[in-house]
This record gives structure tokens, sequence and C-alpha cells, in this order.
């Protein structure tokens, strides 16, 4: 293993520490405020993954839509509503063993998926510099016929959707 | 294999463009003071030194011997961390921007750029985005209302305006083809992209004024409605942490402005000598700085309602227009020969002339129906 190769993973179990880490201090905290700046950070862990994935594009991505605009949102849904929003309620509820089981059972199924795969525990081949412009061939991809324009279009046209679907709805006919 | 003297490269890079910011901090206070006063036929601060030129180091003597105050039932933790989360944007915004070609230092091909990645303009966006956290939680964890209503008002223009900064930017990566911003530079070989994008650099320099809070923007911070907005509560270095990030996205911003549209570090005899680069920048930006402390001192403060309507119903559809115009023009020029590249200019030309025609018709509107 190169130094670089040792450097990554060392950059990869932090970013998953924080990821999860951060993910267990959303639902802990009983801070609705802080609840949301830590989902922040684990959305921000996502992101360090990608970007130790070379997947600069999505790294942006996810930062711009995930921080950028979902997050903002919920701390202004936070904002606006009453001052104190401590949760005093107990966290738990009665199926806590069964969500735990059903948790550990999926994470165990993965795990076992994933192992059987040939490629599980093998170096990622380095993506040869200046060889390919990722970007491009993203963009292209998006837009060919005998790729994703299809799910492309779906989704444009499901947003557009629902822009005029919020404009019907906060629409103040005078 | 990872290179020392590389990392060794980076780290100095990245000081130096921490220390361009904060001296350009310190004097774009003194340079808009000064400028300010002069247009106000008043002399401004002369007396620290020649000209007033050691007034900034006063100034933040001052502010660091201040008491802090933190009010009793603020969130603590927040209040602390929002003057922070508002100056490393302002700060890691500056990394992607090349600020001229190699140079040869040290025996070493230096980038004079800290990072030249592949998706430039989007880690631009992406950072901006994160630059309205501090002012949000700054506003909130003061547990003021005057404070938690700048950080609203500021949340709103920001999220609102970012629309069509973002579109804006689409602009100029059709022209150039690419994301990343050397290449954006590179491509503006020829002719800078305000020649080709008139309408659109005027858009962005507009949404940039509105995106740093900067006059006739300044809503988030209007003194007489709100008592100075989400920094009241905020007094010495955590004050001044909010005051350095305002100037230094002014800075920031207008560098970027100046890559994208106004040719960057390209200029006369660059090829020559590429240490010039740095020296373009400069004396671009200078002038934009100039430009926008003019504005400060010309223009009053625009009404809030009148701020949100600029954002959605003017600058939105008429970026959209041109990037429709854009996409156009380029398709035009690849099929039938490149003079019709000229196409973009003229027909945005006459969609801004359409846009101000129809913002005006519909002042004279309301007008009227007052009187």
């Amino acid at each position: 293993m190169t130094a670089e190769q040792i450097i990554q993973q060392i950059l990869f179990f932090i970013s998953a520490a924080l990821t999860l880490g951060s993910a267990v201090m959303v639902v802990a905290t009983r801070k609705l405020i802080q609840a949301a700046l830590w989902l922040i950070v684990s959305l921000f862990g996502v992101a360090v993954l990608y970007a130790l994935l070379d997947a600069s594009f999505l790294v942006v991505v996810q930062v711009v839509v995930y921080i950028g605009a979902i997050a903002i949102l919920f701390i202004f849904a936070v904002m606006l509503t009453q001052r104190d929003q401590r949760d005093k309620g107990p966290q738990l509820n009665k199926s806590w063993v069964l969500a735990a089981l059903v948790g550990l059972a999926t994470f165990g199924g993965l795990t076992f998926l994933v192992s059987s795969w040939t490629g599980f525990g093998a170096a990622a081949a380095p993506i040869p510099a200046g060889t390919v412009d990722m970007v491009a061939d993203l963009g292209t991809a998006l837009v060919s016929v005998d790729q994703y324009v299809l799910p492309f279009e779906v989704a444009s046209v499901l947003l557009l959707a629902a822009l005029i679907g919020a404009i019907y709805v906060a629409y103040n006919r005078k | 294999m990872i290179d020392l003297a590389l990392v060794l490269e980076w780290v100095i890079k990245s000081l130096v463009v921490i220390f361009m910011l904060l001296g350009g901090f310190a004097y774009l206070t003194w340079f808009e003071r000064r400028i300010l006063a002069r247009m106000q036929t008043r002399v401004g601060p002369n007396r620290a030194g020649w000209q007033g030129l050691l007034q900034p180091v006063a100034d933040a003597v001052k502010l660091v011997f201040k008491e802090e105050l933190i009010p009793a039932r603020a969130d603590k933790v927040i209040f602390v961390l929002a003057p922070i989360l508002t100056v490393v944007p302002a700060t890691v915004l500056a990394v992607v921007i090349p600020f001229g070609t190699q140079v040869i230092l040290f025996g070493r091909q230096v980038n004079l750029a800290v990072a030249d990645i592949n998706v430039g303009i989007l880690f631009l966006m992406a950072v901006a985005s994160v630059a309205v956290y501090g002012i949000v939680l700054a506003g909130w964890s003061s547990n003021n209302k005057f404070a938690l209503m700048g950080g609203m008002r500021s949340t709103a223009q920001m999220i609102s305006y970012e629309l069509a900064l973002g579109l804006s930017f689409v602009l100029v990566a059709l022209m150039a083809d690419s994301l990343q911003l050397s290449e954006i530079v590179e491509a503006q070989r020829t002719m800078w992209f305000v020649v080709l994008q008139p309408v659109g650099a005027i858009v962005f320099l507009i949404v940039t004024l509105a995106e740093v809070n900067r006059a006739p923007f300044d809503m988030p911070e209007a003194e007489q409605e709100l008592a100075a907005g989400f920094h009241s509560e905020y007094s010495g270095m955590k004050f001044a942490l909010f005051f350095m990030a305002e100037y230094q996205k002014m800075i920031v911003i207008s560098i970027i402005a100046v890559t994208l549209f106004f040719g960057g570090y390209l200029g006369p005899f660059i090829g020559r000598f590429p240490w010039l680069g740095p020296v373009y920048v400069l004396g671009k930006v200078v002038a934009l700085l100039f430009g926008m402390v003019w504005i400060r001192a010309t223009l009053p403060r625009i009404r809030y309602d009148r701020l949100m309507d600029l954002g959605w119903k003017v600058l939105l559809p008429l970026v959209l227009g041109l990037v429709l115009i854009t996409a156009t023009g380029i398709l035009l020029a690849d099929e039938f020969g490149n003079s019709l590249v000229w196409s973009i200019p003229v027909v945005s030309i006459l969609a801004g002339f359409l846009t101000v025609g129809l913002v005006d018709r519909s002042l004279r509107r309301k007008f009227n129906a007052l009187r």
C-alpha cells in the first residue's frame, strides 16, 4: 500500500465516522436546531466520501442541493416556529428492539452481498489523469438517447409539476 | 507518491491567498471610507499615518481590546460558531480562482491558483450557498427579534438571488464550454465575455451586490429598521469577523466577476511576462470595487418587497431568457459560421431593453394608480 492509499484510508475512516456519528446525533439531540446542524455535518461527510471517490461533480452538487438548499429550508422552518423546541418526551418507543433487529439484518445482508462480489477489498484503480473529462461525459450521458435522457426528462417534468403546484397553492386570487 | 514540495507549495499558496484577503479587507475599509468621503465632500480618515493609511491598524487594535458580550439567553455554541461560519466561506471562495498562468519560482513550475479544479464554477456556487448559514445562525442565536428579522431577510434574499447567480454562471459555462475557471479565462483570449454577454455581466454584477448584502441591497443590516440586523448583539472581534467576511466577500466576488466576464489575468504582454497576471487582476478588481463604493454613495436602499420582486420577477426571467439566447446563438454559430456568435449580444441587449421597458411600464402604472 502506498502512502497515498494509506492517507485515503484514514480520510475515509474519519469521514465515515463523522457521517455516522453526526447522523446518530441528529436523532439523539433534544434541540431541534442542533439536530438540523448535525444533519448538515452528516451531509458534509457524504460530500467528503464523494470527493474520495474522485466524483467532483457529485461533491459540489451534494453541497449545493443538500447543504445549500434543503438544510437551509429546515433551518428556516425551525426558526419560524417557537423559540424553545426542546423535545421532552422519551426518545425511544416500544418497537425499538424490532427496528434495531431489522436494521442489523439489512446491514448484515448488504455486507454479505457486497463481500460475495469479486471486486470486494480490491484497491480502486486510479482514473488516468487528463484522459477523460468526467463532467462532460456526465453531461452527454444525461442527454443522449441511448443513456439517461428519459429519467432526466421525467425528473425535470416532475420538478416543473411541483413548481406549478406550489405556485397554485400559494397564489392569492384577488 | 505525495510530493513534500508539492504540499509545501499548497500551504504557501493558501497562506498567500489568506493574507492577501486579510490585507485587502483592511485596506478596502480605508479605500471605501476615503472614496465615500470624497463623494460626500468630506475628508475621511486622514489622521493615522500618511493619508490615514494606518487607520485599519488602529481599528483592528480597538476591536481586539473591546469587551465581548454574549447575551444571557443566547444559544452560546451557535452564537460563537456563526461568525466563523461566515468568514470561512468568504475565504474558501478564493482558492479556485486563477491569478495567472504559470511562473518559474525557485526552479519549480508554479500554477498561480491554489486549486484549479474541473468544477470550479460549481464550487463557487456550493460555497456561496454555504455562506448563508453564518448570517442565519447569527440572527437566530442572538435571541433578539431584530437580529432574527435581519437573519431571515438575508436568508430569503440570498436564496432568491442565488438562482439568478447560478444561471449567470451557466451563461459563462456555455460560452467557455467548461466549468474550470482557468479554461474560462483562456476562452477569453480573443475577446472578453463582457463583449459577448453585456446583459449577463450587468445581471451578474447586480446579483453579486445582493449576495454580499451591499448597498442598495443591504436590507439585512438596515440600521434604521433593524438596529444593524443580524449582528446587533455582536461586539469586539466577533463583530469584526462579520465585518471582515463582508469585505472579503466584496473582494472575492469582484475577483470572480473579473475572472468570468473581464478576462481574468489576461492583458497586454501576459504571454511574455506571466507575473503581470496578478497585477492585471488587481487593477480590474480595484476598478470593480470602486464601482461598488460609487453605487453605495449614489443609490438609496431598495424597499424589501421591491428587492424580492426584482430578484424573482425581473432578474430570474431575464437571465433564463439569456441562457436560451446564448444556447441558440452558440448552436447557430456552430451550424452556419462563426460570425453568427454576434447574435448573442444583439439579441440579449434587445432582451435587456425589453425588460427595462416592462419594469418601467409597471412602475408607471403603479404610480398613476396612486395619483
